[in-house]
């Protein structure tokens, strides 16, 4: 087994007096992919938020190589790629400005911008205004900004959301394209995520 | 300072693509400063004095106006949880988006509050003082209302909230803002007016980015 | 902030406020009755003032607990944000009303004392027109607070908005006392004589801190309430819970 780069301890939230999650612990390695499943309301966007920092744990630690992420937010905000419900796109810029103001704003690289919109079949899209896309096009987008961003730990909520076959088929193309490169990722999902040797994480009461 | 520039050049992009939308603003602001006169008479004399405090008022108003979409726009299409999660810090996205909103609301209603004034008789000493005044006291109403627009955010009824948070606050700047014009015309001097503005803004840049990063940062939870 | 930690938990707040609520409701029934009949029945009448003289012995020390009151709001704000202490949150909602309830009663009796003294009942002056303020940042801070579908975002908001508020009050108090000077001759009739009398003072002081007992009471009682309100919240989510 690869030795473990991402390690919580402990972790529990609460949200108005209800225990959202507890004493939650559980690792993942290089090349480890974490499928969170659960009923609605079971907590798992709020985990998804609160291992990226956007919500405050009640107790607990989340732990990369051995550091508390705590200790440096900035750093480990770095080595996230976050794709929310919501796909965190503006409407009135196009598809290649959308990825560009992302990866300017995480001051990452420009150089894998083609691969990203190759991977996503968004080529003939780029010049768009992204409020002229469909939802399917627009979750597209935002899925070639997560594989743009070349950052090591993917967290994803629901990615599978409004796409279709063939794009359902590249989302595992690239998912498994950044395992193979030693990424991790942690998907929350209703739906199978049909990628190989998937680790799965139930929440909610048991 | 890379993703302060990135942030701010992307809103300002925004801006250009819609023009539309700070043209209102600037549109709401001319249609309330000439109703002033509608409404109180056109004799010179009165509208020469009321005219640095209505037009401080309605540019106070107008600012407020466009502050509700400032944060608003990136907490409802997700782009707020990427600003949250850039790896630098909050505060500094917090004091882009206010300056973009001042480049694009200030500045223009500094430019134009003296052309209006022109029509309430002031003469060009107070044109100046006028000018100035709002260059310098409306980065003040932008880093304020930022933070009353940060923490409506997601509120019921946000927007006439918003102005109930930040109008009080605002008072300040309204006070040494159009009190300047009034004191060049008693002839007594105008620097310390602008000094005392310029402490306000100050302030205002020491303290609101903190605030409106922890608010952005709650409404994230 | 020592006594907040004590009482940092609800249910041991709780057990303290049951112990000292009833004792300090009859304390400040005993001592507002009898700060009452010596600002309305011992107290000298004032020479210039005449009788209204008496209305100050409420105004001015509701001005001092609505100004005090904003600093505690503040300072459970911090506690809140800082510590993240659940009974700060409870407290401060309890509390913001009573603030302005007292800023308000300030301001009433500040118009009723200003239609005898200055023939109208409201002037800008600078002190009422910074009172006037101070309950326009009550009045945010309460709608803030009360405007959110989930409470704790309600309750972080205004906690924000109190440390910021607390900032502010000195500017806008300098500012509003600039503008007064600017725009008012200085005639118009002060509060603060040079010195007051004890005949004066005392009962001033009386009635003082009677109020601030009554302002206790009343955040305490309060504070009981929000407990239960947040109590039955809590409950009825889950009880949906235990039935979905």
């Amino acid at each position: 087994m690869a030795p473990l780069s991402l390690e919580i301890d402990g972790l529990a939230c609460r949200r108005g007096g209800r225990r959202v999650f507890d004493r939650l612990s559980f690792g993942l390695g290089e090349g480890e992919l974490l499928a969170l499943t659960g009923r609605n309301g079971s907590g798992k966007t709020t985990l998804l938020r609160a291992l990226a920092g956007l919500v405050r744990p009640d107790a607990g630690t989340v732990r990369w190589l051995g550091v508390d992420v705590a200790d440096d937010p900035e750093a480990w905000r770095g080595r996230l790629a976050w794709l929310g419900h919501l796909d965190g796109l503006k409407g009135d810029l196009s598809v290649v400005e959308n990825l560009l103001v992302a990866q300017r704003l995480r001051g990452g690289a420009q150089d894998r911008l083609d691969g990203a919109l190759l991977a996503f079949d968004l080529g003939a899209l780029a010049a768009r205004a992204v409020r002229t896309l469909s939802a399917g096009q627009r979750r597209r987008t935002a899925l070639a900004r997560i594989v743009f961003s070349a950052a090591p730990l993917w967290l994803l909520d629901e990615p599978l959301n409004a796409l279709d076959m063939p794009a359902q088929q590249a989302f595992r193309a690239a998912l498994q394209k950044h395992l193979a490169a030693g990424g991790l990722a942690i998907a929350a999902t209703h739906a199978e995520l049909g990628v190989e040797g998937a680790r799965t994480l139930e929440l909610g009461r048991a | 300072m890379n993703g302060f520039m990135a942030l701010l050049a992307r809103d300002l992009r925004l801006v250009w693509r819609r023009p539309g939308d700070v043209g209102v603003v600037l549109a709401f602001f001319v249609v309330a400063v000439v109703l002033f006169p509608l409404g109180i008479g056109p004799e010179t004399n009165t509208l020469q004095r009321i005219a640095a405090g209505v037009l401080w008022c309605a540019a106070l108003f107008a600012a407020l106006l466009s502050l509700e979409r400032l944060f608003a726009a990136d907490y409802e299409d997700g782009t707020l949880d990427l600003l949250l999660l850039a790896p630098w810090p909050l505060e500094l996205a917090a004091l882009a988006k206010c300056t973009s909103h001042w480049i694009v609301t200030g500045l223009p209603l500094s430019l134009l509050a003296p052309v209006l004034g022109v029509a309430f008789g002031l003469d060009g000493d107070s044109l100046l003082a006028l000018f100035g005044t709002l260059l310098i006291g409306t980065p003040t109403l932008s880093l304020i209302g930022g933070l009353a627009a940060a923490l409506t955010l997601g509120a019921r009824k946000s927007g006439a909230l918003l102005a109930l948070l930040a109008l009080p606050l605002c008072v300040p700047t309204l006070i040494f803002g159009a009190g300047a014009v009034e004191t060049l015309a008693a002839g007594e001097g105008l620097w310390t007016h602008l000094a005392i503005l310029g402490a306000l803004a100050l302030v205002a840049l020491a303290t609101t980015p903190w605030a409106i990063a922890a608010a952005l940062r709650q409404a994230g939870e | 902030m020592a006594d907040l930690h004590f009482l940092a938990n609800p249910a041991r707040f709780r057990r303290f406020s049951q112990r000292v609520l009833p004792g300090l409701g009859f304390a400040t029934v005993l001592m507002l009755a009898f700060g009452l009949y010596m600002a309305f029945f011992v107290a000298p009448v004032d020479y210039q003032q005449g009788q209204t003289v008496r209305i100050m012995f409420l105004h001015v020390p509701s001005a001092w607990l609505s100004m005090g009151g904003y600093a505690l709001l503040a300072g459970l704000g911090a506690s809140l944000l800082v510590w993240r202490h659940p009974l700060a949150a409870l407290m401060a909602r309890a509390a913001a009303p009573v603030g302005a309830s007292f800023a308000a009663v300030c301001l009433l009796t500040g118009s009723l004392w200003g239609r005898p003294m200055w023939g109208t009942y409201w002037v800008w002056d600078a002190r009422l027109t910074s009172m006037l303020l101070l309950f326009f940042l009550y009045l945010g801070h309460i709608a803030l607070s009360r405007a959110y579908d989930e409470p704790e975002r309600g309750d972080r908001s205004a906690a924000i908005l109190a440390l910021v508020g607390v900032i502010n009050l000195p500017i806008i108090k300098f500012s509003v006392d600039w503008w007064n000077t600017l725009h008012q001759p200085a005639s118009v009739t002060r509060l603060d004589a040079p010195a007051i009398h004890n005949s004066i003072l005392i009962p001033l002081i009386w009635m003082a801190v009677s109020l601030l007992f009554l302002f206790i009471f009343l955040v305490l009682v309060r504070t009981e309430t929000e407990i239960d309100r947040r109590r039955l919240e809590n409950a009825a989510v889950q009880e949906e819970e235990a039935a979905a």
